[in-house]
């Protein structure tokens, strides 16, 4: 693995007088691929902000360099865009990037090259997807932040375009951090898991290693039927 | 064409053109409603111009800055919806003017007076509209960025305080000249209007941009030369202008 890229040393966040995180401590390597599971509410989409320096927080969130960062939030999704008259060639010309840039991280997720004159708020859900992860790349990011990047689109979909981003991650080294749900995903696609519960079990390591049916209970607490299917799938 | 007729003319093209092109990210923000009160804040500032007998938009200026701080403050301090803002602002300002002004002598604070702008007046609104232009066109890109998704414009290294300053006060700009276009009440509507018939029929931002900024262009020329040839209240017609000209966008628009 890499060298050290990210230290968290006791990092606690809160809003009003409600405590989201605390006593949170890991580090992330160049190279590593961390999934952050946890249930809704344990704060994943905080942490990740809170890394970002998005919100404010306690404690220590040292970055060892300045890495080109991209970041795909929960919320950015296609009702955020339909409100715009953006074509797809209009949401790129956002970033300032150029044509080419484009055309090839097109190609990279799949799309056509015709998607640019299409309106981004009438691509299909799967397109629309898949467009987001092309923007988040095209500008060579060393390391991406995904906030369920995979939901809204089908299971299908949802293996296509993680497939995508490990071919990327091979490719170009890129370190990502991402939440999901999907355990399959974590098992086939992440080198380092990191929970989150809202009773505060943290637990961090290799998912091979650490995520044993004890440990999910942990995690979710005791129903853990909703993951039945995914066990199936790491046998 | 009289000499006055002509600086009525340039001069509200600019601004309409202008106030159209900066509606596109007003729209976009859902924002288009922020104009409003900031024209009735100026209510006040327009009063104390027709009273004491110097330029309408002058007198807005103080005001128009007084709310954008005011806007700014409440969005960061209260979470109040902005349209519950806009009752309390819009009543306050509309309160203040009359206040102090005789309501006999309010048509220009409520219909605007761009018939009458004094060639000062439209040299000052030609080259401050084509200041708030340029500023605008260089920041579009990045504040239409921080409109759809500010936490992403963090992360790519956008200063997101600075372009909201700058989009504040281009639009503090805009409507103290609008107000003298179009008067105190109706200056939402030069932004809001032309922005919203070109959504109707625009595929793309370039052209939404555009045909925007032409509907805006279109609407002053248009009311103006109406105004000029009926008598009619110059204000109230380039609204009118403008409204025909959203509905005939409806029937056309692809977004249905």
């Amino acid at each position: 693995m890499g060298k050290l890229l990210l230290e968290v040393k006791n990092l606690k966040v809160g809003f009003d007088d409600m405590v989201v995180i605390d006593g949170l401590s890991f580090s992330v390597r160049e190279g590593e691929v961390l999934t952050i599971l946890g249930p809704n509410g344990a704060g994943k989409s905080v942490l990740l902000k809170a890394l970002l320096g998005l919100v404010p927080h306690e404690g220590e969130v040292v970055w060892h360099r300045k890495p080109r960062i991209g970041y795909l939030p929960q919320g950015m999704n296609q009702l955020t865009v339909k409100d715009f008259p953006l074509s797809v060639a209009d949401f790129f010309s956002l970033k300032n990037v150029n044509r080419d840039q484009v055309l090839d991280h097109l190609a990279l997720v799949g799309l056509d090259r015709n998607v640019l004159a299409s309106k981004a708020g009438h691509l299909s859900g799967g397109e629309f997807q898949r467009m987001l992860i092309a923007w988040v790349l095209v500008t060579n990011p060393e390391v991406v932040f995904f906030d369920e990047p995979i939901t809204g689109v089908d299971v299908g979909g949802g293996q296509t375009i993680y497939s995508l981003l490990h071919s990327v991650w091979e490719k170009q080294g890129l370190t990502i951090l991402h939440v999901t749900h999907d355990l399959g995903i974590v098992h086939a696609h992440s080198t380092h898991v990191l929970c989150l519960s809202k009773i505060g079990h943290i637990c961090y390591g290799v998912p091979s290693e650490i995520l044993t049916p004890e440990v999910l209970r942990g995690i979710y607490g005791t129903d853990i039927k909703f993951y039945g299917h995914q066990e199936g799938l790491n046998r | 064409m009289t000499q006055q007729l002509f600086w009525s003319l340039i001069s509200g093209s600019f601004v309409a053109g202008v106030a159209a092109y900066l509606g596109t990210l007003m729209l976009s923000r859902k924002m288009a409603v922020v104009a409003g009160p900031l024209g009735h804040l100026a209510l006040p500032g327009v009063a104390i111009a027709i009273i004491y007998g110097f330029s309408i938009s002058l007198g807005a200026f103080p005001f128009v800055i007084l709310g954008v701080v005011l806007i700014w403050l409440f969005e960061m301090r209260t979470k109040l919806p902005m349209e519950a803002l806009t009752a309390i602002v819009f009543a306050t300002g509309v309160a203040t003017a009359f206040l102090f002004l005789p309501v006999d002598e309010a048509e220009a604070a409520l219909v605007g007076n761009i018939m009458n702008v004094s060639y000062k007046e439209a040299i000052a609104s030609i080259t401050l509209s084509s200041m708030v232009f340029l500023i605008v066109k260089i920041s579009y890109n990045r504040i239409m960025l921080i409109n759809i998704y500010e936490d992403v414009a963090k992360t790519e290294g956008i200063d997101v305080k600075l372009y909201n300053f700058l989009y504040l006060l281009s639009i503090a700009i805009i409507v103290a000249f609008g107000v003298n276009l179009v008067g105190g009440l109706m200056t939402a509507a030069l932004v809001a209007i032309p922005a919203a018939a070109s959504r109707n029929v625009s595929r793309s931002l370039g052209q939404y941009r555009v045909l925007a900024s032409l509907f805006g262009v279109v609407s002053a020329i248009l009311g103006i030369t109406v105004s000029f040839c009926s008598k009619l209240p110059a204000g109230p017609v380039v609204i009118l202008v403008g409204a025909t000209i959203f509905l005939v966008t409806v029937i056309f628009s692809k977004n249905s």
